[in-house]
């Protein structure tokens, strides 16, 4: 690859004017091909965050409970009895547009290695997907590919998938987000961390061999799609989940040895971030030898090799006295094992191959020296107030064509594609409970986990959408009956470069941040996914927020399955907001007005009760008011536990329509046997309550007098998706 | 009940089956690693679900050929007991100690969702805690469950009494609907001959517990478990 290296060099590799002048500062001369691929890979929005780091720096990351923050491969925290919950959700939108299989299954394989890099063994995995318009047969086509990628990957590595969510919206039909989280567990004083450490220590790579998959993946990450992004492809990586589970076995065996000083998984750039990051955070210099590195196609340069992106590698720093012990493991899980280098006193990363010095770069200005942008922001209008709506349609109408579609519609399609049992631990499956509830083998306790975000609220109003989303992850913690621990954040938004970009950013920012401090929520990892525009039309801003909460005895959780012969109770004010409510959009046919307002005084007010009351043993099932408003919340409840209802007619001051479909927040739905003793225990907390109705028999009684069968209400609620997908 | 679980590369349910077979007999079951030649001492061998080799080939065939399957033959042909679980029963086939093979799902998609099992016949080691016709939960999940054999082994299966369990509904009925991968005749597991090696699909071994959302599989465990007590 004989390419002359200028600037004009650099701009095709994303390094804008500036920083390439930067680069040959650095240098103090032009760089070698290589060395001008590690410094775009290292300062592209990808792997710097230049854009962000500003704004992320305001959000929460502490808390009596947070072990590590954001900074580590993923964030830890405390779950007690002497464990650790380690989690990060990661984005793999570019990829999975691209090609919707290998995107979202190297997605899982990602996020899977920067659990377990740090000791932990993978318990869990959640995902939240966005699509376009499921009309179109290009979306069907990468829902269909996303879903079997995640199924494919997570299936075989014996994970299971056990949560999620997915909505749809225009402006994702040339950029679909796929966001993928795992959870791990881990002693919490066996936390293993990447500050490479130990002058003359040897650096091992182990996994799969080294390829020409995945070239420049972080660069394509960073940048805006145009028509050539068919021609993008050879950028995407292949995974194997085979070798990621050999993989997974093989590093924990070796963690339970003393070998380990510093470990890392290689993700976005490869070689080149893992090496430059575990050097730059211990303060050491490294020496790479390409020439040991495994590689299973010929005559690869050395740009190719440090920009690879193969999967199912890691780069581990090991005791010298115990490499031996180490090759043992691999070598049973037959995997390579080579060493490539060794830490060095010098602060250079110097790489060589076949005997030439490819690369030799001061370590702590690749780092100190990165670029960091205050990028211009454009605060979004605050939406004009919606006023009356009247309704055209009326109760029963309005519930079945919310009820069938695509935003509320049954995801059982996709959870009938992923593994949700293996492990044995899955106390609540997806669609059983607000949150999943997976039990730590051998112990009582069980963590709750959730993905949670409103892309239309944020879009209206990035501030309380940002606070929204943050709320409904607590919120859905909550209503199992779990005590909500931390976030992880996945921030998925268009072009940074744009100020009204920018300024949805800054602004969802601000309403996380507000929404972590006020619920004790703090965020401890996250990812950041910028340029989702396609020929310059942006996505709907996507903080999605992946929440995790623990309870002390698995048994304790409630599901949202409907018991009869129960009072239904709605915990939380109800007044009535349709602005930019499903609703609204599905049947009014109008995408308008404020997002509802997050009051988060009453929410923490609200959830607190509600889960004492759980705790108690006073509620048996338990679901969130929150997407299509409390008329959804009951139906949803009363098809999981095939249990009609019969509810009361809304009261005075609320229209009808509004009262079912609003969709004010911090509101829960309760199943319980003591209607009055619940709503008295509300009212000594000074939280609002109100009977809706009561449980039993087979039927949907509105308001009205009129009676939906749940016969009908479950076929057009399951029958929805499949046939959207064709079966 | 000295039970013992082989480890393939690439299985992934042999944790949930370790738990639900400790739960049976009181004590933990040995872990067999693919390489290992001797199973002599073990009255129950179970291979378990997952992805063996990374099943890239035909599901089973890797596993089929490795150094471990002589001497789980050996077992087999001593009169011992083998059960198989997904891949396992996929391997038993590909290794010839089960007819038949399992082919993809007929809808081509990965199913993970629980399934009913009808009992078909009780008077086994395996099925003993059961009653004969009864019906039980069990979660399932496979890409390549849809059982497959000609008429005249099916007729032969059906003739001896080797059909385990079949896919019914809640109600006990045979019927397509409550086949989801399309098995042959609703067959979701198999017995040999001499009703020592049992090769099923879905995961009883998942539903032992009640926190699980029942223990709907446990009588299987239970069962060897009395059988095999020493």
């Amino acid at each position: 690859m004989a390419r002359d290296v200028n600037e004009s060099l650099a701009r095709v590799f994303g390094l804008s004017a500036e920083e390439y002048a930067r680069v040959l500062d650095i240098m103090g001369r032009t760089p070698s091909l290589t060395e001008l691929g590690v410094f775009s890979v290292m300062w592209s929005e990808h792997c710097s965050y230049k854009s962000s780091r500003v704004w992320l720096k305001l959000l929460p990351t502490t808390a009596p409970w947070v072990i590590l923050g954001p900074g580590e491969n993923a964030g830890v925290v405390d779950i007690g009895d002497g464990l650790a919950a380690i989690f990060k959700m990661e984005s793999h939108n570019h990829p999975s547009f691209i090609e919707p299989y290998q995107g979202a299954a190297t997605g899982v394989g990602g996020i899977l290695r920067d659990v377990f890099t740090m000791g932990a063994r993978p318990v869990a995995n959640l995902n939240a997907l966005r699509f376009g318009d499921p009309a179109l047969p290009r979306t069907r086509r990468t829902i269909d590919g996303v879903v079997r990628g995640i199924g494919g990957y997570g299936n075989c590595v014996g994970v299971p998938t056990v949560g999620g969510e997915i909505n749809f919206h225009p402006s994702y039909n040339g950029n679909p987000l796929v966001n993928a989280m795992t959870v791990g567990i881990a002693p919490a004083d066996r936390i293993f961390l990447s500050a490479a450490a130990g002058v003359g220590n040897p650096v091992v790579y182990v996994g799969s061999k080294t390829g020409r998959d995945g070239i420049h993946g972080a660069t394509m990450a960073s940048a805006e799609f145009g028509q050539d992004s068919e021609e993008k492809r050879p950028t995407v990586q292949v995974g194997d989940p085979f070798v990621e589970k050999l993989l997974i076995e093989a590093c924990l065996e070796l963690m339970a040895t003393d070998a380990i000083v510093a470990i890392q998984d290689m993700g976005a750039a490869g070689l080149t971030s893992s090496s430059v990051e575990m050097a730059g955070k211990g303060d050491v210099g490294i020496v790479l030898d390409l020439d040991a590195v495994p590689q299973r196609e010929t005559g690869m340069s050395a740009y190719e090799m440090m920009l690879s992106e193969s999967q199912e590698r890691m780069l581990i720093v090991l005791r010298p006295d115990r490499q031996e012990v180490a090759r043992a493991i691999f070598a049973k899980w037959e995997l390579d094992f080579a060493v490539i280098g060794h830490l060095t006193d010098t602060g250079r990363i110097v790489v060589t191959h076949r005997g030439v010095v490819e690369a030799d770069i001061p370590l702590a200005p690749l780092a100190e020296q990165a670029p960091l942008y205050h990028r211009p922001t454009v605060d979004t209008p605050q939406p004009a107030p919606l006023g009356e709506v009247a309704d055209p349609v009326g109760l029963e109408a309005a519930l079945l064509r919310l009820l069938g579609c695509p935003d509320l519609c049954s995801r059982a399609w996709v959870w009938d594609q992923y593994d949700s049992t293996v492990g044995g631990q899955t106390v609540r499956r997806p669609g059983a409970a607000d949150a999943a509830i997976v039990r730590i083998e051998g112990s009582r306790r069980a963590l709750a986990l959730t993905t949670d975000c409103t892309p239309r609220y944020c879009q209206a109003d990035p501030e309380a959408g940002g606070a929204q989303a943050v709320a409904e992850a607590w919120r859905n913690i909550t209503a199992t009956g779990a005590t909500p621990l931390a976030i992880t954040d996945n921030m998925n938004f268009g072009n940074p470069e744009k100020p009204e970009i920018m300024g949805q950013f800054a602004a969802a920012i601000r309403g996380m941040a507000a929404a972590c401090v006020a619920l004790d929520f703090p965020v401890v990892s996250g990812n950041v996914s910028l340029y989702n525009e396609t020929e310059g039309r942006p996505i709907l801003p996507t903080p999605a927020i992946g929440g995790l909460g623990v309870l002390a005895d698995a048994a304790a959780s409630v599901g949202l399955a409907l018991p009869r012969d129960c009072c239904l109770i709605v915990i939380g004010a109800t007044v009535g907001h349709l602005g930019q409510s499903l609703w609204l959009r599905e049947v009014a046919g109008r995408e308008d007005g404020p997002p509802p307002p997050v009051d988060l005084a009453a929410e923490r007010r609200n959830g607190d009760f509600v889960r004492r009351e759980i705790l108690a043993g006073r509620v048996r099932a338990c679901h969130d008011a929150s997407d299509g408003g409390l008329l959804l919340a009951v139906v949803e409840m009363a098809l999981a536990g095939d249990v009609g209802a019969g509810l009361l007619p809304a009261p005075g001051g609320v229209a009808s329509h509004a009262f079912w479909f609003g969709e004010d927040q911090g509101r829960y739905v309760l199943a319980v046997q003591d209607a009055l003793a619940m709503l008295q225990a509300a009212a000594a907390a000074g939280v609002p309550a109100l009977l809706l109705g009561v449980s039993g028999g087979k039927d949907l009684t509105l308001p009205t007098g009129d009676t939906i069968s749940l016969a009908r209400l479950r076929a057009v609620h399951e029958q929805a998706l499949p046939s959207l997908m064709g079966g | 009940m000295k039970a013992g679980i082989v480890v393939f590369p690439g299985i992934n349910r042999e944790r949930d089956m370790a738990i639900a077979l400790e739960a049976a007999a009181g004590h933990k079951p040995r872990m067999v690693w693919h390489h290992e030649t001797d199973l002599a001492g073990l009255d129950l061998v179970v291979i378990p679900g997952g992805f063996s080799y990374g099943d890239y080939l035909r599901c089973g065939a890797m596993a089929a050929q490795s150094p471990v399957m002589g001497a789980i033959r050996a077992h087999a042909a001593r009169g011992g007991h083998i059960l198989g679980v997904c891949n396992g029963f996929q391997i038993l086939t590909e290794a010839g100690l089960l007819p038949g093979a399992l082919l993809r799902n007929a809808s081509l998609r990965f199913l993970s969702m629980d399934c009913w099992l009808r009992v078909e016949r009780a008077d086994t080691d395996f099925a003993r805690h059961y009653q004969p016709g009864a019906v039980f939960r069990s979660p399932m999940a496979h890409g390549d469950g849809n059982y497959f054999a000609d008429d005249a082994t099916l007729d032969r299966l059906e003739g001896e009494g080797l059909v385990a369990f079949r896919y019914v509904t809640q109600e006990g009925a045979v019927t397509p609907e409550a086949n989801r991968n399309g098995s042959a005749r609703n067959i979701a597991g198999l017995y040999s001959p001499n009703l020592r090696v049992l090769g099923l699909m879905p995961h009883p071994e998942d539903l032992v517990d009640p926190l699980m959302g029942g223990t709907d599989g446990k009588p299987l465990f239970d069962g060897l478990a009395a059988a095999l007590a020493a």
